[in-house]
């Protein structure tokens, strides 16, 4: 069976925060010869996730590994001649991926952590001790407010169901 | 001077001498940094996932500051941008601000637009200034060569860092290393990112990126890399060993935050500053400097 486009995906990107510009893209590839990523590995494509998202393949590209390995340092957004912003953009896409139920396991478990805690780190009772006897301030308390933040925008959702879509 | 001094999460719990060295630092130049117990999460981590949760935790972090009456200094680079892009975003859309504070009354805050901030390295650079600095030199660091890693969200993205930074040249840290007596080194790919952000998507990938930089400074003939980021401490330091076994490489390269290089300079001692806690230990780095401390 031919794959279902979705020829409105750009319009849902670009009308997510971050991917406002993703129709600028003219496909010069600066954002792929920038990309540290793209060097040690080619299924890290920048321009041709872009590329996907305009000819609305919606559901190879949100269901991708690809989207999760921009590692966010903004070399691309800066040289980028249509400013596209590209991690901002991946952003919005990765965004739109966890409403459909597509995430990495490695930031369920972030988010859970972040949710129980308040902090994506925190310190175990040795790391404490140790905190004590060097003189730095133990300053790590829970945080109802950051609960109430994941009620408020729905982020409940994807930290109490533990497994997304993916394989 | 005087900031709330929000520390992060990876800071305190993975590189805790990073805390010590900028907490003492900052005491010996009169900086004085607030702790604030209601802190929790910049947000950074959440942006990928849900971007309206990671604005709303930035943005509540901004509004307590604002409640104690005092502008932000970060450490982290990640919580730099993200609560930078939140402060600068509130700063220019009422709309936006209007919207917020809507979401944020349901959890008792409120935010008014007014909270500026920085990266503690750019508050020495700015606020405290070269020519200042210069004057609390106590002991010369001349004879030392020093490779500066700005890394990522210290300079990206410029749009909101109102151009304090060229983030394809940078300069500051060079600046601030050399006017130490040292030398600041010139090494291939300078401003080529860590890889820690996808550590936990790609092992591989990351570990990659991090040993390309490590080679590169490497061939520079450096005493030490020097940083300012938590997560790429983690990336050079913590897991250099890692590294090394994994692609059949020696590096022994001491990786040294800049507030301990900083403080070296200004006669601070080495444990004060953390040093013994680093991973690679910066033993031949100290005899250099005829500091006469030597770590296990």
């Amino acid at each position: 069976m031919p794959e279902k486009l979705y020829p409105k995906f750009k319009d849902e990107i670009s009308k997510t925060p971050g991917g406002e510009n993703i129709k600028r893209c003219f496909q010069c590839g600066t954002c792929n010869v920038s990309c540290p990523i793209r060097e040690i590995d080619e299924k890290y494509n920048p321009r041709k996730i872009i590329r996907m998202a305009l000819l609305g393949m919606k559901d190879r590209v949100l269901s991708s590994d690809f989207i999760w390995l921009c590692t966010a340092c903004y070399t691309c957004q800066e040289r980028c001649p249509q400013d596209v912003r590209i991690p901002e953009m991946m952003n919005a896409i990765k965004n739109l991926a966890v409403k459909e139920g597509y995430i990495h396991d490695s930031f369920v478990k972030q988010a859970e952590l972040i949710e129980s805690t308040g902090w994506a780190h925190t310190l175990g009772e040795f790391a404490k001790k140790k905190r004590e006897q060097i003189g730095l301030p133990v300053t790590f308390k829970e945080c109802p407010e950051i609960q109430e933040i994941f009620n408020i925008t729905g982020l409940n959702k994807i930290t109490h169901v533990k497994e997304g879509k993916r394989d | 001077m005087k900031y709330a001094f929000f520390i992060g999460c990876a800071t305190p719990v993975l590189t805790a001498n990073y805390e010590l060295a900028t907490r003492k630092v900052a005491e010996t130049l009169g900086i004085e940094l607030v702790d604030i117990e209601d802190f929790a999460c910049c947000g950074f981590p959440l942006k990928s996932v849900n971007q309206e949760a990671a604005m709303l935790m930035a943005v509540r972090t901004l509004s307590i500051a604002e409640k104690h009456g005092l502008n932000i200094c970060t450490i982290c680079p990640g919580c730099t941008s993200m609560l930078t892009e939140a402060s600068k975003k509130l700063e220019e859309d009422q709309e936006q601000r209007r919207e917020i504070n809507n979401k944020l009354k349901q959890i008792g805050r409120t935010y008014s637009g007014n909270i500026k901030v920085k990266h503690f390295i750019r508050v020495l650079y700015e606020d405290v200034g070269i020519d200042k600095l210069s004057k609390k030199v106590k002991k010369s660091l001349e004879g030392l060569k020093i490779a500066p890693h700005y890394g990522c969200h210290y300079t990206k993205p410029s749009e909101i860092y109102d151009s304090f930074e060229d983030p394809e040249l940078p300069k500051t840290l060079d600046e601030l290393i050399s006017f130490t007596g040292a030398e600041s080194a010139n090494y291939e790919n300078k401003i080529q990112c860590c890889g820690g952000y996808v550590l936990g998507v790609d092992e591989n990938i990351s570990f990659t990126l991090a040993s390309k930089k490590l080679d590169h400074v490497r061939a520079s003939e450096v005493d030490a890399i020097s940083l300012l980021c938590p997560l790429c401490s983690v990336m050079y330091d913590r897991n250099q060993r890692v590294i090394e076994r994994r692609f059949n490489k020696s590096y022994d390269l001491p990786v040294l935050f800049y507030p301990q290089i900083l403080g070296l300079a200004l006669g601070i001692d080495p444990t004060s500053l953390g040093l013994d806690m680093n991973r690679v230990k910066p033993n031949a780095l100290l005899e250099k400097l005829q500091a006469k401390t030597e770590f296990d």
